[in-house]
C-alpha cells in the first residue's frame, strides 16, 4: 500500500510541472452516485450530467463520467453504491445525497481511499467532501421578495409545499415563512402539500380551495404551480399570482397566460444541470486546483421578459435547465473564493 | 462420498452456502479488487446490520408469525443511539430496553387476544417511525464512539463484519437448533398445540422470541449506525422486506419452526452481494431491482427442484 502511494506521489510530483492544466486529468475516472431518478427534474439532471461527461471523456478532458442510480431511494442502499465505486477504482466520487449524515460513513471511507468526493443538491456533511449547496431558504425567500415588490399593498397567500419530512421541503418552507415576517402585509391563509407534483398540487389545492378568503397569489416550490392553476380554474375561482418552478408545463401555462391576459409572474428553480457543475469542481479538484469545500448553485430565474426564450429551450415534459462548462464552474468558484 | 454430496438435505443445507460463494466468485472475477481485506470489507460491512435484521425476523417467522415492522424498527434504534446513547447514555440504555419490552409486550398480545402478527406489526410499524421521526425530526445525529470504533476494528486476516456474521450464526444456531429449549421454541412454531399439551407455555415461548427479534434487532440499528455514523428515522426501511427475503433464501420456511439461522446470515449476505454484483455488471439501475429479483427467484427455484427430487424417492 505504502509503496503505492508512494509510486503514486511521484507520478504526481512527475506530472505538475509537466503539463497544463487539463492534461493531469485525462485518465481520471469520475463517478456519479445519484439516489433517485423518479422525477422530471431527477432525468433531466442524469441526461446533462450524461451529455457533458460524454463531451468530456471524447475532448480527453477526464477519462470516464459514468452515473449511477440506486434502485430505491434508500440510505443504506447508496451508502453500499458508494462503497462499491470505492472499488471499482474511481478518483472522483460525485454525489446527490439520500441524507445529508446518514452517508457520512461511507463518503469517509472514501476520503480515506484517496477519492476526491463532491456532493451537490443533497449534501454530504462529512469535513472531508465537498459541498455544492442549494440556498433553499433564499429560495423560499425571493419569492416573497418578489410578491413585495409586485405586490406592495399585500395579501392572502397560498402556500403548497413539498414532501413532507424532506429537509428540501423543510428550508424552502422557512424561507417563505421568513419572507412573510419581514412583510406583515402578507398572510400565509393555507399551507398543503403538492409532493412537487403537479397531479397531487391539484388535488391538495383543490381540496382547501372552499375553506379559504380570496387569495392574492400562490408560493410554491416548483413542479407545483400547474396543477395549482387548474385547481383553481375547476373551482370557477379568480387565479391568483402563481409562482412557478421552471417546469415545461408551468411555463407553457404562463406562456398561454401571458399572451390571453397578460398574467404576469416569475418562476425559480434549480437547473438540473447542477450535475455538471459538480462534476466540473470534480475536475478541478483532481487537476489540483484549491477550491473552496462550500460552494452555492446559482437559482435559474425565469421573468416575465425572458419567459419566450426558456420555453423555447425546455424540452417537452421537462425543466428548465442550464448545463455548465469548465469556465462557467470556475466562475462559480472563484465567486466562492 | 459423492452419494452423500447429491442427497437432498445435503443439497438444501448447502444451497445457501452454495449460491453465496458463486457470487462472490463472480464478484471477485468482475472486480478482483473485492479480494483484499479492503475490498471485503467494503463489500460485507453493510451486510452485518442486515444479518442481525434478518436474525429478527427469523425469531418471529420461528413462532409462525412475520414481522412488518422491523425495517422501522432498527430506524428508531438508530434514531436512539445516534442522540439519546450518545448524549445521556442511561437514558438512551433505558429506552433500547423499553424497545425490546415493547417486542415483548407484543409477542404476548398478539398470544393472548389472538391477532394476526402482519396487521399488529405493519401498524407498529407507524409508530417506530414516528417515534424515529420524534427522537430525530431531521437527519443526523453523532454515533457513540464505543458503537464506531467497535465497526470499525481492525481484525486480523479477515474484516470484522465476517467474525461478527460469523459468531452470531453460530450463537443463534447453538441456542435455537441444539438447546433444549431452542427445541421447545421451535416446536411453538412447527407444532404448538402438542407443545402446549406436553406442558409448555405458549405464552413464554412467543414472548421470548419476540424479545429476542427485539433486541437483535437493537443490535441491527446500533451496528448500522456505527457504519453511517449518524442516523436518519428512514434508513432502514427496506430491510423488512430484505429480512423476510434472507430467511427464505437462507433456507427458513413460513410455516414455522423451520428455520436455519446460519442460513440466514448467508441469506443476507447473498443479498447484500447481488446488489454489488449487479452494480458492478453495470446493469441499468432501472433492471436492478427486478434482476435481484431474479436471483432470488432463481435460488427458490432450485431448493423447489430439490425438494421436489426428496418427495419422490
Amino acid at each position: 500500500m505504502n509503496k503505492i502511494l508512494t509510486t503514486a506521489a511521484v507520478a504526481l510530483a512527475l506530472a505538475l510541472p509537466a503539463s497544463a492544466a487539463l492534461a493531469q486529468t485525462a485518465d481520471k475516472r469520475i463517478a456519479l452516485s445519484n439516489n433517485y431518478a423518479g422525477n422530471s427534474w431527477r432525468q433531466a439532471m442524469l441526461k446533462s450530467w450524461a451529455k457533458v461527461g460524454d463531451k468530456a471523456v471524447a475532448d480527453g478532458v477526464i477519462a470516464a463520467a459514468d452515473a449511477f442510480t440506486t434502485a430505491e431511494n434508500q440510505v443504506t442502499e447508496q451508502a453500499a453504491q458508494i462503497q462499491n465505486l470505492i472499488l471499482q477504482g474511481y478518483d472522483a466520487i460525485v454525489v446527490n445525497a439520500a441524507s445529508p449524515d446518514a452517508l457520512n460513513g461511507a463518503v469517509k471511507e472514501a476520503c480515506d481511499a484517496g477519492i476526491t468526493v463532491v456532493s451537490f443538491d443533497g449534501i454530504v456533511t462529512e469535513p472531508c467532501a465537498w459541498r455544492i449547496a442549494v440556498d433553499f431558504k433564499q429560495m423560499g425567500k425571493d419569492e416573497i421578495l418578489y410578491l413585495a415588490e409586485k405586490m406592495p399593498e399585500g395579501g392572502q397567500l397560498l402556500e403548497i409545499r413539498g414532501l413532507a419530512g424532506v429537509f428540501v421541503d423543510d428550508e424552502i418552507s422557512a424561507g417563505i415563512h421568513e419572507g412573510v415576517a419581514e412583510n406583515p402585509q402578507f398572510e400565509v391563509a393555507g399551507s398543503v402539500n403538492g409532493d412537487w407534483a403537479q397531479d397531487v398540487a391539484q388535488k391538495a389545492v383543490a381540496g382547501i380551495l372552499p375553506s379559504l378568503p380570496p387569495i392574492s397569489a400562490v408560493v410554491t416550490q416548483g413542479g407545483d404551480g400547474f396543477g395549482a392553476a387548474q385547481a383553481f380554474k375547476a373551482a370557477g375561482r379568480p387565479i391568483p399570482l402563481i409562482i412557478m418552478g421552471n417546469r415545461y408545463d408551468e411555463l407553457k401555462w404562463w406562456k398561454e397566460q401571458k399572451d390571453a391576459t397578460g398574467y404576469e409572474t416569475m418562476s425559480v428553480s434549480i437547473a438540473p444541470g447542477v450535475s455538471t457543475l459538480a462534476m466540473w469542481v470534480a475536475q478541478q479538484i483532481l487537476d489540483g486546483q484549491d477550491i473552496p469545500k462550500d460552494l452555492t448553485v446559482p437559482f435559474l430565474r425565469i421573468d416575465q421578459d425572458n419567459l419566450e426564450e426558456n420555453l423555447a429551450t425546455t424540452e417537452v415534459g421537462g425543466v428548465a435547465n442550464v448545463e455548465y462548462t469548465l469556465e462557467d464552474a470556475q466562475e462559480v468558484v472563484n465567486a466562492a473564493r | 462420498m459423492i452419494a452423500t454430496l447429491l442427497t437432498p438435505r445435503f443439497l438444501r443445507n448447502a444451497l445457501p452456502a452454495l449460491s453465496l460463494t458463486v457470487l462472490l466468485l463472480a464478484i471477485f472475477y468482475l472486480q478482483p479488487r473485492a479480494m483484499s481485506y479492503f475490498g471485503l470489507n467494503l463489500l460485507l460491512n453493510l451486510a452485518l446490520p442486515i444479518a442481525f435484521a434478518t436474525i429478527a425476523q427469523m425469531c418471529i417467522i420461528t413462532v409462525n408469525d412475520l414481522d412488518l415492522g422491523v425495517g422501522a424498527y432498527v430506524g428508531l434504534v438508530a434514531a436512539i443511539g445516534a442522540t439519546w446513547l450518545n448524549e445521556t447514555p442511561l437514558l438512551g440504555a433505558a429506552a433500547l430496553l423499553g424497545c425490546i419490552a415493547v417486542y415483548a409486550a407484543l409477542g404476548a398480545l398478539i398470544h393472548l387476544r389472538n391477532l394476526p402478527s402482519i396487521v399488529v406489526t405493519l401498524g407498529m410499524s407507524f409508530v417506530w417511525l414516528g417515534l424515529a421521526l420524534l427522537v430525530l425530526p431531521t437527519p443526523g445525529g453523532k454515533v457513540p464512539d464505543w458503537i464506531r470504533a467497535i465497526m470499525t476494528l481492525k481484525t486480523p486476516f479477515l474484516p470484522f463484519t465476517i467474525y461478527a456474521a460469523i459468531g452470531v450464526g453460530v450463537i443463534v444456531h447453538f441456542g435455537l437448533m441444539r438447546s433444549s429449549y431452542g427445541v421447545v421454541l421451535r416446536g411453538a412454531g412447527g407444532n404448538p398445540r402438542s407443545v402446549s399439551r406436553a406442558g409448555w407455555s405458549l405464552l413464554r415461548t412467543k414472548v421470548t422470541m419476540f424479545a429476542l427479534a427485539g433486541f437483535f434487532g437493537m443490535l441491527s440499528g446500533l451496528s448500522l449506525i456505527g457504519l453511517t455514523t449518524s442516523a436518519d428515522a428512514n434508513i432502514a426501511l427496506r430491510y423488512t422486506l430484505l429480512s423476510i427475503a434472507g430467511v427464505i433464501l437462507g433456507g427458513g420456511e413460513f410455516v414455522g419452526g423451520r428455520i436455519s439461522p446460519i442460513g440466514a446470515v448467508i441469506g443476507a449476505m447473498t443479498l447484500t452481494l447481488a446488489a454489488s454484483f449487479l452494480s458492478f455488471l453495470r446493469l441499468p439501475p432501472d433492471w436492478q431491482i427486478g434482476a435481484q429479483g431474479g436471483i432470488l427467484i432463481l435460488v427458490l427455484a432450485f431448493r423447489a427442484v430439490i425438494n421436489r427430487a426428496e418427495a419422490r424417492r
